[in-house]
């Protein structure tokens, strides 16, 4: 019947209304399911997970040493040109030798897509994604980093 | 007393031509729709790309068989870690790699995640469209979830660029299987939620149902796919025809409805995300041990001749195409993304209709325009 | 007792023993004048920071909290942003009509606040026929809109403009058939009349279950009336980007913004004070106690409480649902709120001859 049909059309519309209107007046009422997290002010209380690709760094130890043979593989790894090595001649001091080792590792984090295939291509482990994220600064040129620290060396024994 | 203003007179015929984009909140993105009015009612819709073409397929020719896999997650980024996935299965195709059990089984769990949080972020979406605001920050919620898992095990939240010629990059984290199984818990208790607030509501069924109807053939010629093609009827799921990594070993259906209609669209993606959700609830516990990554050469140098895989995305069928003359970087890069196919059929779908209708089917096209682009 | 009406007489008083009488009558005018536009200024800024936070708890976020304790100066803040921003208007416009636009809107909204009666014999002008010239009022406020979609040579904005053209004067119609239901009821059309009649219980709880439909009508075409989502097609920023105010910009687009609260604010007003009895104060059959810690409350606290808990509705009912599309918006006016209303005021006409309300 028509007029049947018509009633329970209405009805089950203000239904399917009223299901709606529970669901978000639930949420309304129960603050604790409140998701927002305060950034600025949780800065100190913020946990990143440690995988996280903020930007690359190269690890040094107490002696301020670090693991770079200059080697190049993260250099040719790189498919945006982010990473830049000089290279230098030290002379062996036992036996007057001359090899190659790292002068410079030039780093531009402006063009780093944070693709983690030089970290990978590294064979000595010298550099490493560290989870930093707040990289914004005023000036671009800020953003190209030198990553051994100076007077840094190699480390004994890495080849 | 009052000026005629030039809207009507520009047009002999009382069409109105409307720009839709490339800045329009109906987009997201930088779409450009040019449609002709008349009145409420659409008469022709002539979408025009370009906007945020990046020439990734030429990029891709300059870049070696392990640094292009990285681009390709700025195509499709909702689904950047299957757009990945893709990629390394044509390279590993070429070069004849077997992929590890277990990197097969992380590479599939994490692209189920993807299409979640992919389909979760178009529900959202696609209620914002529709002019609902709130399901867009409770869909976020869960999707934040999986974001944390990719963050945990690939490090990144969104392009994660994870997968390698023959395997994953890193191991899984120590804490993946167990986020995956409390998100499985949580999210089988918010779907119904998703389903109360959006699904049986009033007003969405009536923008929905009978809206933007598009029958097997046209789906079929138009070259549509994923769940723009099953809402008509049409078989086309990449994982069930073509089987790739162990998808012909799971258990799973292909979500199928023959409606044609926003609302089948709607529908087929809910039951996607269900089906996922099955996928990994299989796999999670089952995760083999072994290598993550097979061992290949430091240079990858594919042989010479042509290449083509296809994955299931979140949108649909997504293949690589690849031309190689035998050095260390490919010939010619071809990527069929679904979101050209299923943009091209949308004058079609909603001509006639009104300019809600329009933004109603758009919805439930789920367009990623850089995937349109590329 | 300290109340609105105390302080009115007492400053009607003074006034008439320090000053001749049309100059009295003058200066109260203007007092009258300059409380209404601080009860503007007031409204809207605390609807848009109760707006912006209905949303953010139904949205499972914080909301604004940066400006102010809890971010309640927040609306101010934004105030004073719209007020330094440049105020455009573009080349091909209408210059006349789209600078006068947004004033009718804000006129209609003021205009709309003289029968209200916001507490016990606090009324800026209690004339014989109120609803009438309520509804009337309200009618302008299309005027406005679609002076705004057309002048401002926007193709969005005129989608909008007729839009809304075509829904307030269709919505009208129930919305009217509504508040003639209480009419029917009560047997005036003036407002303090209505209040009164509800002395002894709010018209809702009287009037059986015609009323409450009555009601619900009264509601959904009321948001529809003052563009408000679920029907906010006017505007509808993911179809026509923001509709007939697309082109507006700094203290023209403010005033837009702010008669749509206060209209918001009106229509709920005029709701509380058919159906819910004004500033009546909440009372049950023979309970005496109960009636007279009720009565202690003030009435303005009443009205206000009323009046605030329907806006409170209206938000939560744009926060919960999707849009309509326009032919369904036309469709639910039309087929079903219409036929539905004409019913119902048949029946509560029934009711009002035969005597059955209580």
């Amino acid at each position: 019947m028509f007029l049947k049909d018509y009633i329970k059309e209405v009805a089950g519309a203000l239904k399917s209304l009223a299901s709606g209107m529970k669901m978000t007046g639930y949420y309304f009422t129960h603050h604790k399911e409140i998701i927002t997290e305060e950034y600025p002010d949780n800065r100190n209380s913020l946990v990143l997970a440690e995988r996280f690709k903020g930007e690359v760094v190269m690890t040094h130890d107490e002696n301020n040493e670090h693991a770079c043979t200059g080697c190049t593989a993260c250099e040719l790894a790189c498919p945006n040109a982010t990473i830049k090595i000089i290279t230098k001649f030290d002379v062996d001091e036992a036996t007057g030798k001359k090899k190659k080792a790292l002068d410079t590792f030039i780093y531009h984090l402006e063009l780093c897509t944070l693709c983690n295939l030089c970290v990978d291509a590294c064979p000595t482990g010298a550099i490493k994604m560290a989870p930093t994220f707040e990289h914004s600064v005023f000036d671009r040129n800020q953003l190209t980093k030198k990553l051994n620290n100076p007077g840094s060396k190699i480390r004994a024994g890495v080849e | 007393m009052y000026r005629t203003t030039d809207i009507l007179t520009s047009s002999t015929s009382g069409d109105m031509v409307i720009n839709v984009g490339p800045q329009h909140p109906a987009t997201h993105g930088v779409l450009h729709l040019v449609i002709t009015l008349n009145g409420e009612t659409i008469k022709k819709i002539e979408p025009h790309l370009g906007y945020i073409h990046r020439s990734i397929e030429k990029m891709c020719e300059s870049l070696t068989y392990r640094q292009f896999i990285y681009v390709t997650s700025r195509m499709d980024y909702l689904s950047a870690h299957i757009n990945n996935h893709a990629c390394a299965l044509c390279v590993e195709k070429g070069l004849q790699i077997e992929v590890p059990p277990r990197a097969q089984v992380v590479r599939v769990i994490l692209d189920e995640l993807t299409r979640i949080a992919s389909h979760e972020l178009w529900w959202g979406a696609m209620a914002m469209d529709l002019g609902a605001f709130t399901p867009f920050f409770h869909a976020f919620r869960e999707r934040e979830m999986i974001n944390e898992i990719m963050e945990e095990t690939c490090g990144a939240r969104l392009t994660m660029n994870y997968i390698v010629p023959g395997g994953v990059m890193m191991d899984i984290h120590p804490n993946f299987q167990k986020k995956i199984k409390e998100f499985i818990v949580l999210y089988k208790q918010k779907i119904n939620e998703y389903h109360e607030l959006v699904t049986g509501n009033v007003i969405f069924e009536n923008r929905m149902k009978n809206i933007g109807t598009l029958t097997a053939e046209q789906v079929i010629s138009y070259g549509c796919s994923g769940p723009v093609a099953r809402g008509s009827g049409v078989k086309s799921d990449i994982r069930k025809l073509y089987p790739y990594e162990i998808y012909d070993k799971l258990d799973f259906e292909e979500a199928l409805e023959t409606g044609g209609d926003s609302y089948a669209r709607y529908l087929i993606r809910m039951r996607e995300m269900e089906q996922s959700i099955k996928i990994i609830e299989q796999l999670v516990d089952n995760i083999p041990d072994g290598d993550f990554q097979a061992k290949t050469k430091a240079v990858l140098k594919l042989p010479k001749g042509e290449f083509y895989t296809s994955v299931e995305t979140a949108r649909g069928e997504l293949g690589v195409y690849i031309v190689s003359e035998g050095g260390t970087t490919p010939y010619r890069i071809k990527f069929r993304s679904p979101g050209f196919s299923n943009l091209s059929i949308l004058n079609d779908m909603v001509k006639g209709g009104k300019i809600g209708d329009l933004i109603a089917a758009m919805g439930t096209l789920d367009l990623v325009i850089p995937d349109i682009d590329r | 007792m300290w109340s609105f009406s105390n302080i009115a007489n007492e400053i009607h008083t003074w006034l008439s023993s320090q000053l001749p009488p049309i100059w009295a009558t003058i200066v109260e005018m203007v007092i009258a004048g300059v409380a209404v536009i601080g009860l503007f200024a007031i409204l809207g800024l605390v609807l848009v920071i109760m707006e912006r936070k209905v949303a953010a708890w139904i949205q499972i976020r914080l909301g604004p909290n940066r400006v102010g304790p809890k971010g309640m100066f927040q609306s101010m803040a934004d105030t004073v942003k719209l007020l330094v921003k440049e105020g455009m208007t573009p080349n091909g416009a209408d210059k006349l009509m789209f600078n006068v636009a947004p004033f009718i809107a804000m006129i209609v909204a003021m205009l709309l606040m003289a029968p209200i009666g916001f507490a016990k014999d606090f009324q800026l002008w209690d004339l014989n026929i109120g609803v009438l010239y309520i509804t009337a009022i309200s009618s302008i406020s299309v005027i406005g809109i679609l002076m705004a979609g057309w002048a401002s040579n926007n193709k969005y904005s005129l989608l909008g403009a007729m839009r809304s053209g075509a829904q307030i004067v269709s919505y009208e119609l129930s919305a009217g058939l509504a508040i003639l239901t209480i009419i029917v009821l009560t047997g005036s059309l003036q407002l303090s009349d209505i209040v009164q009649a509800q002395a002894d219980g709010w018209w809702i709880f009287k009037g059986h279950l015609p009323v409450i439909i009555a009601f619900l009508i009264f509601i959904t075409a009321v948001t529809a009336e003052t563009n408000r989502a679920p029907f906010d097609l006017a505007e509808a920023e993911s179809e026509l980007t923001a509709g007939f105010h697309t082109e507006y910009s700094g203290m023209k687009f403010a005033l837009f913004f702010l008669a749509e609260y206060i209209n918001v604010f009106i229509v709920c007003a005029i709701g509380a004070t058919l159906f819910l009895g004004g500033w009546m104060p909440f009372h049950i059959g023979n309970w005496e106690g109960f009636n007279h810690v009720m009565d202690y409350i003030p009435s303005s606290v009443w009205f206000f409480g009323k009046t605030f808990f329907l806006i409170f509705v209206i938000m939560w009912f744009r926060w919960t649902f999707p849009r309509l599309r326009i032919d369904q918006l036309l469709n639910l006016e039309w087929k079903y709120l219409l036929p539905i209303s004409m019913i119902n005021l048949l029946l509560v006409t029934l009711i009002a001859i035969l005597g059955w309300h209580f």
